[in-house]
């Protein structure tokens, strides 16, 4: 017989989904079958049961082997690492919970580490934007009850966040919101007709790295002043008329993804973007949006920003927090080789970070916190698998729109496997010991 | 042989999600992110038939992918491959001050390269960092 576990959260993407029903084994061993999840997060459940997964840590030995060690071990090969290392760098957080991510910030504080999350490759630009001037930001729940004008600018829903537009931005019947997707306009921009823009109503197919100027286009369109005949391979008549989509809603939405943070422009891009919502507040209301990546990202920057102040990109070297990206960014410390040690948690650099990145990695004492195989396992000299948490640990994470949702255990992690928090209990005691701290 | 220059961006797409998810040990991970995708009237400019090994290069490093016809274009005169070591090969990795690499946005020239061999994703990390051509 199986049992039903219900309203399990999925840990894959930033929009977190809150209604799957998983089957389990009665002993709430084994997951059986996913419902209600995307492609993505349906594979994430079942590969978390897959035969031939590592359930032990892994030290790497001379001749690239590896030998199985203890978690006992592992734990004192990690926490002598950090104690050794003049300045650490523990990188990830994202695809774990905020337990053991504040977990790992006393481990971080103990060891005068930099700390960064996986925002360094995806919305960190939108974290210096924010900070610049600010975000007139909602809740999906707002979204799916109220939006009826919905822009996905440098974001490719369809592919990246399979379900956001069933839930919350396209599809759904809210509470103003009652004829669905009949009654919302849809503005896309990207430099490819996308799976996300074949639903659009307009699409503009913008040059790639031009996004700034026709934001700022748009800005101009919106007050009916002047524009060249093409903004970014745009004809102003589509500009204007996307323009006047926008101002004529009750309430709209810009969901914005890698294409603006991580084309040149960078920070710069995501500043106009909100300068334009700003100025569409003078004639509806509207709001703006980063499409975060993974499920708990912004979890990670919100423990970040309320133990250390800043968000992603903190330095502790010096015994109190410091924040300067281009300087103390993950991809920067790595590409100047400033770091001594390289810790990763719940995320793979080895496979998001430029190879310049990887090699250094490579050359580093590296521990990987990660219960997949992965570039970065296969480049770290220890590799901890651990239980995959939204499956087999609980734990909170925030949404991409800053709502905290508990994940929930689902089965059972494999006998003798330990949570990423568990670990990292593990590490800072022995470290503690190791500095002399009571 | 004929090459091509194009504008190399590179993101996520769904196989690419599936893939990561499902091991990235195994060849379905290559087949998701070791490949270009090219706009039709590119591939013919390159004289290559689809899905045919490719080796793209940017002033920055080099890597062997396969070639396939665009899943959603028409976009000529930009490749997409999907985020994963493939790309980061060799995508712009300057943050110009701001943390952020250049994913998006790489000049690359592409040239046929049907003798060379598409490798799994560990192993081609693991081969770079030893210093071995990819």
């Amino acid at each position: 017989m199986t049992k039903i576990v219900t309203d399990v959260i999925c840990p894959f993407c930033g929009t977190l989904c809150d209604d799957l029903e998983v089957a389990a084994t009665d002993d709430g061993k084994k997951i059986i079958e996913v419902y209600n999840a995307c492609v993505i997060g349906t594979e994430k459940f079942l590969h978390s049961q897959a035969s031939d997964r590592v359930t032990r840590p892994r030290l790497m030995q001379a001749d690239g082997s590896y030998k199985e060690i203890s978690y006992d071990e592992a734990a004192e090969y990690t926490a002598q690492m950090m104690a050794k290392a003049k300045k650490p760098l523990m990188y990830g957080w994202s695809s774990t919970n905020c337990e053991a991510q504040s977990m790992g910030h006393e481990i971080a504080e103990l060891a005068k580490a930099c700390v960064d999350n996986t925002a360094a490759v995806c919305h960190g630009t939108t974290l210096i934007a924010v900070q610049d001037i600010g975000l007139p930001t909602c809740t999906l729940g707002e979204v799916k009850n109220r939006a009826d004008r919905i822009v996905f600018w440098g974001c490719n829903p369809a592919h990246a966040h399979p379900r956001h537009m069933s839930r919350y931005s396209i599809f759904p019947r809210g509470f103003f919101t009652g004829k669905g997707h009949k009654n919302r306009k849809l503005v896309v921009v990207d430099p490819r007709p996308t799976d996300t823009a074949k639903m659009a109503d307009i699409h503009l197919q913008v040059t790639q790295g031009q996004d700034y100027e026709l934001l700022n286009a748009f800005r101009v369109a919106l007050k009916g002043e002047w524009l060249p005949d093409v903004v970014a391979g745009i004809p102003k008549e589509k500009i204007y008329e996307a323009a006047d989509i926008l101002k004529s809603g009750r309430f709209g939405i810009i969901f914005f993804g890698m294409g603006v943070t991580q084309s040149l422009g960078k920070n710069h891009n995501i500043d106009e973007a909100i300068a334009v919502t700003k100025d569409l507040n003078d004639y509806t209301k509207f709001s703006i949006m980063p499409m975060r990546g993974h499920y708990n990202v912004t979890g990670s920057g919100e423990v970040m920003a309320w133990q250390f102040g800043y968000p992603y990109s903190v330095d502790l070297t010096r015994g109190f927090a410091r924040y300067n990206p281009g300087d103390t960014s993950s991809i920067d410390l790595l590409s100047r080789g400033d770091v001594d040690a390289m810790f990763t948690i719940g995320s793979d650099p080895g496979a998001h970070f430029p190879f310049n990145c990887v090699k250094k990695i490579s050359e580093l004492p590296s521990v990987c916190i990660d219960p997949h195989l992965t570039p970065t396992s296969g480049v770290s000299k220890l590799h901890v698998p651990v239980a995959f948490n939204g499956v087999e640990a609980g734990g909170s994470c925030y949404r991409m729109d800053n709502v905290p949702i508990d994940c929930r255990k689902v089965v059972e992690p494999p006998e003798g496997m330990l949570t990423d928090e568990q670990f990292l209990i593990m590490v800072r005691d022995r470290l503690k010991k190791m500095k002399g701290v009571a | 042989m004929a090459t091509i220059n194009v504008n190399l961006i590179s993101g996520r797409s769904i196989q690419q999600g599936v893939a990561i998810e499902g091991g990235k040990e195994k060849p379905l991970y290559r087949t998701a992110c070791g490949i270009i995708e090219l706009d039709p009237s590119d591939l013919k400019e390159l004289g290559a038939w689809k899905n045919t090994n490719v080796r793209v290069t940017s002033e920055f490093g080099s890597v062997v992918v396969k070639a396939i016809e665009t899943t959603q274009g028409p976009h000529p005169g930009i490749g997409f491959i999907p985020m994963g070591p493939w790309a980061n090969k060799i995508i712009n990795p300057n943050t110009y001050s701001t943390g952020m690499p250049t994913f998006k946005g790489t000049p690359v020239r592409v040239e046929v390269a049907v003798d060379q061999q598409v490798l799994l994703g560990i192993e081609l990390v693991q081969k770079a960092c030893r210093g071995e051509t990819v």
